[in-house]
């Protein structure tokens, strides 16, 4: 690449032409050399467990014994055993309704957190946001004390106090997914709306001023401007929460404590991967099922950026 | 008459704003506030009706059986260890790679920044099992550096750091230095890390913390309560067979109290950083 392309300041000064050429070498060997660490991490424990995982999907192993090629079996097992789809629907229904509403608060919680008038910002801003500085494992303690089974939990008292009856928060169906939803809800709605925030502080201002002088007012702002060049942002926590979401597995193992693994009503794909691996040892239909998850990740993240890059685009065009 | 009616409006709605705005933020304190209640109430006041909303006085009995049950100031302390280093380790390797990614023109940069990004769809769940008889092979089954090695590798680190560095750094300033015969290193210590000292302040906290509440990982290689980094003690809280609230929820008080204060302390650093970060 000719250098001085690179460095449209110095265009024109021939002299220090080959000067640049050696420097262009140099730059080059330091890219490579800055960046080597990253890849050498990587290739030991990323790309090499990952191939190995591949591989081991096709086998059957029990950690000890020497493996046993037995191609397809492993997914067909895993594919065919009920509990495995029970916990995809887990994972998906406690997905949704622990990061759908997160996305749509984020969004309301960054654009008040930002209006001008507001008095205490950086008070709103810390409090929302604190959840986040929690570890999971926290946070699925607190809230099995706050959400447990029995008629005296904060939550059933007040669930009491509205006349409803007593929910078995730890062991039933749905008891058990909407106080893990909520909990997922409570950790990250803060990290969301920061991310928000900073997008609409991107926002350059004379925008607003000029839709202001052409006679938009505030909520027509906000469809026109601010979620359009919210955009990338919305694209990027969409990404990162569906992948966030396909791999629950603190929340409910902590929650459910030590009935985790032997309960299906929370059993998620992570849990049931963690489960075949470590408890049954084995490890082949354990690799199988991460290949499933992964081909499972990369399906929705791809669905979902794509139904929320469009979110601009028609709109765009409806102009 | 037109102008007052608009203005009464108008404060109508910032009145709803701060009301909105109040209630999550109780809602986003309340169970900090109520780990604190449990923390120092007797077990039984879990099973009282209305429940207790008034903090009790056992704060240092309840902390006691706590140290009964796990060894808490050991766990912290293996925390505090995995987290600083993962955490310095991290910035190091993304402020370096993401020096070269802003400013440094080699073949195949493209393609190699795209492929660190396509890295964070692989979860890290897939490697798990060959991680887990790598580091046994290695040697490093329930050490603390078999916990640290895993929490390296961070793309968003380096996407991050890209992004300041090629914004923050005039390519100017590079240019002057090298005049000045910097080798591309020196240009590193000594210019490029003082200007992202501020972005440091947000990746250093997303890391700590990132680091500092991961489960799965610790969870697998960890075997000896002496090697327990605190969210595994923690989680050994809730499975013994009487459960004791009082004293769960004052182990969680504890581990989470010093996190709470290190975040109070760096957030003008860190939430500023964050939201003016980007361009404007």
């Amino acid at each position: 690449m000719d250098p001085v392309k690179v460095n449209p300041v110095h265009n024109g000064v021939k002299v220090r032409k080959k000067r640049y050429r050696t420097e262009a070498k140099k730059d080059m060997i330091s890219g490579y050399l800055y960046i080597a660490p990253f890849f050498i991490i990587f290739a030991v424990i990323g790309l090499y467990p990952v191939l190995f995982s591949i591989y081991l999907g096709f086998q059957k192993w029990n950690g000890l014994s020497p493996m046993t090629f037995v191609g397809l079996d492993n997914f067909k097992l895993v594919l065919t055993d009920p509990l495995f789809w029970k916990s995809v629907y887990n994972t998906i229904v406690m997905g949704i309704m622990g990061t759908a509403p997160q996305l749509v608060f984020g969004i309301i919680f960054a654009y008040l957190l930002n209006l001008a008038f507001l008095k205490f910002k950086n008070f709103f801003r810390v409090t929302i946001f604190m959840p986040y500085i929690t570890s999971m494992v926290a946070v699925a303690l607190i809230f099995s004390v706050l959400f447990s089974d029995h008629e005296s939990s904060l939550a059933n008292y007040v669930l009491s106090l509205a006349g409803l009856d007593p929910v078995h928060w730890g062991s039933s169906e749905w008891g058990t997914k909407i106080a893990i939803s909520i909990m997922v809800f409570w950790r990250w709605v803060g990290y969301n709306t920061i991310i928000y925030l900073a997008g609409i502080q991107s926002i350059p201002n004379d925008l607003y001023e000029a839709a202001t002088i052409d006679g938009a007012n505030k909520f027509q702002q906000l469809l026109h401007i601010t979620m359009p060049m919210l955009k990338p942002f919305i694209v990027l926590t969409v990404f990162t929460s569906t992948v966030g979401a396909l791999q629950l597995f603190s929340e409910p193992t902590v929650f459910l404590g030590t009935s985790a693994f032997t309960r299906d009503e929370a059993m998620t794909i992570v849990m049931y991967l963690y489960r075949d691996a470590f408890k049954l040892q084995s490890f082949g239909t354990a690799s199988a099922t991460a290949i499933i998850l992964l081909v499972l990740i990369s399906a929705f993240a791809a669905i979902n950026v794509f139904l929320t890059s469009g979110i601009g685009r028609k709109r765009r065009k409806g102009q | 008459m037109k102008n007052r009616e608009k203005t009464r409006k108008l404060s109508i709605g910032r009145l709803l704003v701060y009301v909105f705005l109040s209630l999550a933020a109780l809602l986003s304190l309340f169970p900090f506030y109520w780990m604190f209640v449990m923390a120092t109430s007797p077990s039984s006041a879990y099973n009282s009706i209305p429940p207790t909303i008034k903090p009790g006085n056992l704060l240092v009995e309840n902390f006691k059986k706590v140290l009964n049950q796990i060894d808490f100031f050991q766990s912290m302390w293996n925390s505090f260890v995995v987290c600083a280093v993962v955490t310095l380790v991290v910035l190091f390797i993304s402020s370096l790679a993401g020096f070269a990614f802003a400013k440094f023109q080699f073949r195949g940069k493209n393609i190699l920044f795209a492929g660190i990004l396509l890295t964070m769809i692989i979860p890290p769940q897939l490697g798990l099992i060959p991680q887990y008889f790598l580091i046994s092979k290695a040697g490093m089954l329930d050490t603390l550096p078999g916990v640290m090695i895993l929490f390296f590798l961070n793309p968003l680190g380096i996407f991050l750091m890209r992004q300041y560095i090629s914004e923050s750094v005039p390519d100017e300033l590079i240019e002057a230095a090298k005049l000045d015969g910097c080798s591309n290193f020196r240009i590193y210590r000594s210019l490029i890390l003082p200007i992202v000292l501020p972005a440091f302040a947000t990746l250093g906290i997303i890391v700590f913390t990132a680091s500092w509440g991961e489960f799965l990982w610790q969870f697998t290689v960890l075997r000896d309560p002496e090697n327990y980094t605190i969210q595994v003690a923690l989680a050994q809280l809730s499975n013994t067979r009487n459960v004791d609230f009082g004293m769960i929820m004052s182990g969680v008080f504890w581990a989470t109290v010093p996190l709470l204060l290190v975040f109070l302390f760096f957030n003008r650093l860190f939430i500023s950083s964050i939201t003016d970060g980007s361009v404007k």
